[in-house]
């Protein structure tokens, strides 16, 4: 075996050139399908990130009517006294933080502008909320006794036409169905990353949003942030059986999970086809080697090497061109991914700010995982030896009186 | 003993609708440590006889028996054991492996034939030494004259001990003085071994050689 190892490696050198470019197609679709896969599981973890940081967090407590597509300000539909929940909560070991949350639906009107926003009512004083504090660009974030201050995005700052110190009027209606306006001065402007978020959110103190909504001392969720996200299904275990609905994380994220999985299966035919193509060149250099070496092969099967072990020489060498095609991918989407990973690709506008959807960040941050890298490469292997297996075939059945006279 | 025995053998080849009889009814038996010249002109068969001793090829009709076995209808891989383990060959273009040494061109057959590296290295050794080589153990095809290449393609011939070295025009494409070298060391082995060879051949340079000349003309032995 080894003697047909060093015959492979020596072969496969007798061409320098034309093995190197070889493995060089290898390489080249092993590199872009690192980079894609990279890709993919960039903007998916990006945007489970994103998600938990400004969306779901780890865990939710709501009423058990909630429906947070139609941002109801009934009563029936809100939890009662949620400070003291969100203390509850809190105390739990797993928890990082926990806070209340009101959401609304309003408008902004600045001069003849007007903008449908989410409003949403924070707690400025809690930690679940550093990451706004995080993305502020200009201003100063929310104070819990502010009656007049509100938070809005950079995007929305630059389609109205306003900033820090700006006024404008929201209007947003009630818990018993009025609709009321409020004057508001910018206090701060912020950015998430996300155009979508950024243009259709603002944030108010949460006792002015309870106030101007009419929901008193009522919050539409308790945001949970854990230590460690796995916790979820236990602290969902520890809170079941009281009068709220839990939920963790992965039941609020189940659109980006069926994303994931439903790229990932489109993927897989990219992948083959990819790799199918760059097969093709392979087997093309050993179609022409065998054609070369025909002689030579007559040699081997007059001094007495069976088929079996002729086929076995030619498949080594196309193992050998996998192998070399793989560290030329490593290069090559290894330069791609990391190009990627530090400056990102921007993509623009693609998230969604409503709730329930997709929060994609402007920028694609690429991020190869070691399960990517290994499937991946372990795939890019086994089709260069399937490419071998024709040429290594006809190598075999080669009658020795032909091949020695070359045919 | 009868190291090969052809009985009434044929071989007809067929390219498209025309049929080529390369051999016509060969009836030859070679006997132990022989030194026998197949002798005759382009295109009398005996470069197909040789083949079909080899176990490279199968007669149209007839037998041929190799050692002792009857190799007619062997299949591919059988005949490839026979060659591997009785059967040397020389041929007139040497026929070296070009990736592999002068040392691991030799090794080859006896890697095949699952030697132990002690034993392949003894061998191949002695094969050097007995050619006359040892110095140019590790250079390739390449890195050596025609003459050298011919005498490492003959210890490899001898490398499994097989009971017949089949050489075809094993001196077409050396000069005299190579020629005569290799025609030597091909008698001395034969005299000190007692492995029998058979040559193809049309130059009375390496006829003078022989101890016994099978003439063929149009596919049949007219003379021994």
């Amino acid at each position: 075996m080894i003697q047909l190892i060093t015959m492979a490696f020596r072969d496969l050198a007798r061409n320098k050139r034309r093995s190197f470019f070889s493995a060089l197609a290898l390489g080249m679709g092993l590199g872009v399908l690192l980079t894609v896969a990279a890709f993919i599981n960039g903007e998916m973890s990006g945007a489970l990130d994103t998600s938990l940081r400004f969306e779901s967090g780890h865990l939710q407590v709501r009423a058990e009517n909630y429906d947070i597509n139609k941002t109801s300000l009934a009563w029936k539909d809100l939890i009662e006294n949620p400070a003291d929940l969100a203390s509850k909560i809190a105390s739990l070991a797993p928890v990082q933080a926990a806070t209340a949350r009101l959401f609304a639906s309003g408008i902004v009107a600045s001069g003849n502008d007007t903008r449908g926003v989410r409003i949403i009512g924070i707690d400025p004083a809690s930690p679940a909320n550093d990451m706004y504090k995080k993305g502020m660009l200009r201003g100063e974030f929310l104070t819990t006794d502010d009656h007049e201050g509100i938070l809005i995005g950079e995007a929305l700052a630059k389609k109205l036409g306003l900033d820090v110190g700006s006024s404008f009027t929201l209007l947003t209606n009630t818990s018993n169905g009025d609709v009321i306006e409020q004057p508001f001065t910018v206090r701060g402007i912020f950015s998430t990353g996300i155009t979508g978020y950024d243009l259709g959110t603002v944030f108010l103190p949460l006792t002015k949003a309870q106030a101007i909504t009419g929901t008193n001392n009522h919050a539409s969720t308790i945001f949970v942030l854990l230590h460690d996200k796995n916790q979820a299904d236990a602290v969902k275990a520890a809170l079941t059986g009281s009068q709220y609905k839990i939920l963790t994380w992965m039941d609020m994220n189940q659109l980006l999970t069926q994303t994931e999985n439903m790229a990932n299966s489109f993927m897989v035919i990219f992948y083959l086809i990819i790799l199918g193509i760059t097969g093709t060149v392979i087997t093309n250099t050993l179609v022409m080697t065998v054609y070369e070496r025909t002689r030579e092969i007559g040699i081997l099967s007059a001094i007495g090497m069976k088929s079996w072990r002729i086929m076995i020489m030619f498949l080594t060498e196309s193992f050998a061109l996998g192998l070399g095609g793989i560290l030329l991918g490593y290069v090559i989407g290894g330069a791609m991914v990391w190009y990627f990973s530090t400056y990102g690709y921007y993509i623009g506008n693609m998230g969604l700010s409503a709730s329930g959807g997709l929060l994609l960040q402007d920028t694609i941050y690429a991020q190869l995982t070691m399960p990517d890298t290994i499937k991946l490469s372990i795939v890019a292997l086994i089709v260069a030896v399937l490419a071998g297996l024709n040429p290594a075939f006809m190598a075999s059945r080669m009658e020795p009186v032909d091949a020695l006279r070359g045919k | 003993m009868e190291v090969t025995k052809i009985e009434n053998v044929t071989r007809v080849y067929k390219i498209g609708t025309v049929e080529t009889r390369a051999l016509r009814g060969v009836n030859l038996t070679i006997e132990n440590g022989e030194f026998t010249a197949l002798v005759g002109p382009s295109g009398s068969g005996k470069t197909t006889l040789l083949q079909l001793i080899g176990c490279l090829d199968q007669p149209s009709s007839g037998s041929v028996w190799v050692d002792g076995k009857d190799v007619t209808r062997l299949n591919r891989d059988q005949r490839a054991d026979m060659r591997k383990g009785h059967i040397g060959f020389i041929f007139q273009f040497f026929a070296l492996i070009p990736t592999l040494t002068a040392y691991e061109n030799i090794e080859m057959p006896l890697l095949l034939n699952g030697h132990s590296p002690a034993e392949r290295r003894e061998r191949v050794t002695e094969l050097l030494k007995a050619v006359d080589l040892t110095e140019r153990a590790n250079n390739r095809p390449d890195q050596m004259s025609g003459g050298q290449q011919q005498r490492v393609a003959i210890a490899r011939a001898l490398a499994t001990r097989p009971a017949l070295i089949l050489a075809d025009e094993p001196t077409a494409n050396l000069d005299t003085q190579n020629g005569e070298q290799v025609m030597e060391i091909m008698t001395r082995l034969n005299k000190e071994t007692g492995v029998t060879f058979v040559f193809a051949t049309h130059d009375p340079r390496v006829i003078k050689y022989a101890r016994r000349v099978v003439t063929l003309r149009d596919g049949l032995i007219v003379s021994e």
